[in-house]
């Protein structure tokens, strides 16, 4: 995703020279959708309206990204069928929830405010133009405001909703409200606008790249993660009196695996779809980004496979993500052979990553942490590698591979700190986390009123038996 | 004189077992999804590389009344189809009914059988 400041390296593909008979068609059909647009406000003149290729370039653009935003948008299911299928039944209703709301509150506070410190007119820090999508709301180039606006709120809910996998199972849902509001109106636009919305990051004398947000999203949701569940403490029964991480099993693997499929559908919006125009690289992209996610699948199972003699489902899927979010950075300047390297490692690293903070006790049902956090880390730091153009593995030398680490470090610095102040404070005010009582219970009566799995009630519609005999006595033949 | 047979199998005999019962004439069963632990003791399963215990084994619980004449006849039905030779194959046991009524019709008994 880039801005057109004329600091980004790449800029904005227009339609080339098509030969003559291909651009009678474009020609054609132009004229058609220009007729559309007009016919409402003066018919008369619709026919002589001249549709240039150039048109019909911006609305093949508007049309590409707007689709890419819903697949975005629908990656917020596969999160959330993740994260229900790694966690207990007892507290299903409750993820599902926290997901849920990371989109409605999150998209509110994203609107209202985030979009204009992420991408309005401002300082190298932080935008301040477009409150509510008002006055100098941003748009992208060929772009219309709307779907630049629905694009982005669809990347600034997918930083919300991974912390909640994280803080499962034991997070009061008033607080983590709270939270996801913050995240997508303050914490998440900032990073954003020092990249994206041409502040510092963009700026440099070699400047940052995180084409479609392994740093800026996925690296913001993790480490925000990370804050969450140290400052929460794990889940009472995750360690045993002995001190060793216990497995907590989740509840429903075909949920977390269809969940991980959709995630998958869902990065060919993420990744192809912040090349921000239908253009010629967008197949490069997605190739790109299936081939990571694939390799990250088959490392993954690989090296759990070795370490415990059993090809884990849950990690396997982990793992997919893992190469996923790794090449997110990267997916535009890598070979299809860096971006299976960035996948690989992807996968190898996410295992390593999850026992670690299972020994080190910080307890996260789902592996958001290593998946988001840590592969997002690295794929942003792999760029400055495998980058074919200044990647110091194609004689690039180090000079991207530092741009990237200041990234990296800037952006995890500023999620730590102000993540970990809101934490605290949510711990202090409002509480943190549920009681005890309510944690063993599950949290979905307690804080939702209603399991998520429900008995049947009233199942004979609350009629009494008509039994012939109801008053005799059972007594011995 | 009737009689309780009650086993408790592994799940996947169940159909085994069912087919064995109608073979000998058996009339109705009651089937319940339960669980418990034995000599066996748990199993371990892993999950994300970590080991953990199932102390509780699932198993099903098979409930026939029967005649005490042909209550050892189902019990040795139901044990030939159940066993594996393996550990957990289960556990069954015969205990002696008091009365015994069909609610339908109200009749007691063997007639209730």
């Amino acid at each position: 995703m880039r801005r057109n400041t004329g600091t980004t390296e790449t800029t904005h593909r227009t339609l080339t020279v098509a030969p003559m008979t291909t651009r009678k068609r474009i020609g054609t059909a132009g004229a058609l959708a220009a007729a559309l647009v007009l016919s409402g406000a003066a018919p008369a003149f619709a026919q002589e309206a001249e549709a240039t290729a150039a048109d019909v370039q911006t609305n093949l653009d508007n049309v590409f990204v707007l689709l890419s935003a819903v697949l975005v948008i629908f990656m917020q299911a596969g999160f959330a069928l993740v994260e229900a299928g790694l966690t207990r039944a007892k507290s299903v209703a409750n993820i599902m929830m926290k997901n849920l709301m990371d989109f409605a509150g999150g998209a509110l506070a994203f609107f209202a405010v985030g979009y204009a410190i992420a991408f309005g007119d401002g300082n190298d820090f932080f935008g301040s133009k477009g409150w509510f999508l008002g006055d100098g709301a941003f748009q992208y180039g060929t772009l219309t405001v709307p779907v630049t606006f629905v694009f982005q709120v669809a990347f600034a809910a997918t930083a919300a909703t991974i912390v909640s996998g994280a803080m499962a199972e034991r997070t009061k849902f008033k607080s983590y409200f709270v939270y996801s509001v913050f995240i997508s109106g303050l914490i998440y636009p900032v990073v954003v606008h020092w990249q994206w919305g041409g502040g510092w990051l963009s700026q440099m004398s070699t400047p940052f790249i995180d084409f479609a947000g392994s740093t800026l999203v996925h690296m913001t949701g993790g480490v925000a993660a990370l804050m969450g569940a140290i400052i929460l403490g794990a889940r009472i029964g995750k360690y045993g009196a002995d001190g060793k991480p216990r497995a907590i099993p989740g509840h429903n693997i075909p949920f977390a695996i269809l969940g991980t499929f959709i995630l998958l559908v869902g990065w060919y919006g993420f990744n192809p779809g912040s090349e921000l125009a239908a253009d010629g690289a967008i197949g490069g992209i997605a190739l790109t980004t299936t081939l990571a996610g694939v390799a990250g699948a088959v490392m993954a199972m690989l090296t759990i496979w070795l370490k415990t003699g059993k090809p884990d489902v849950a990690m396997t899927a982990n793992g997919m993500l893992a190469g996923l979010v790794g090449v997110t950075a990267g997916c535009f300047a890598v070979s299809p052979i860096g971006a299976l390297a960035i996948g690989a490692i992807c996968g190898v690293l996410v295992v390593l990553a999850v026992f670690f903070f299972d020994r080190v006790r910080v307890d996260d049902p789902v592996g958001a942490i290593s998946v988001h956090g840590v592969c997002g880390a690295f794929g942003t730091l792999a760029v400055g590698l495998f980058a074919t153009d200044g990647g110091l593995f194609y004689g690039g030398g180090t000079d991207q591979l530092v741009s990237q680490a200041i990234g990296v470090g800037a952006v995890g610095a500023f999620v730590a700190v102000t993540a970990g102040i809101l934490f605290l404070a949510l711990k202090f005010t409002i509480g943190l986390r549920v009681s005890r009582e309510e944690e063993l219970e599950g949290l979905d009566i307690p804080e939702h009123g209603a399991p998520g799995y429900a008995e049947d009630v009233l199942a004979g519609a609350g009629e009494a038996g008509n039994g012939s005999l109801r008053s005799s006595t059972l007594t011995p033949a | 004189m009737l009689q309780l047979v009650t086993a408790v199998v592994k799940p996947h005999v169940l159909d085994a077992v069912r087919e064995a019962l109608q073979g000998i004439g058996v009339q109705g069963v009651t089937v319940t999804e339960v669980k418990g632990f034995g000599r066996q003791g748990g199993h371990s399963e892993t999950y994300r590389g970590a080991e953990y215990q199932i102390h509780f084994v699932p198993k099903v619980k098979l409930e026939v009344v029967a005649e005490t004449a042909d209550a050892e006849k189902v019990a040795d039905a139901i044990a030939r189809a159940a066993g594996t030779g393996k550990i957990g194959d289960g556990k069954i046991w015969i205990v002696d009914v008091g009365a015994l009524m069909r609610i339908r019709t109200g009749e007691r008994g063997n007639d209730a059988l």
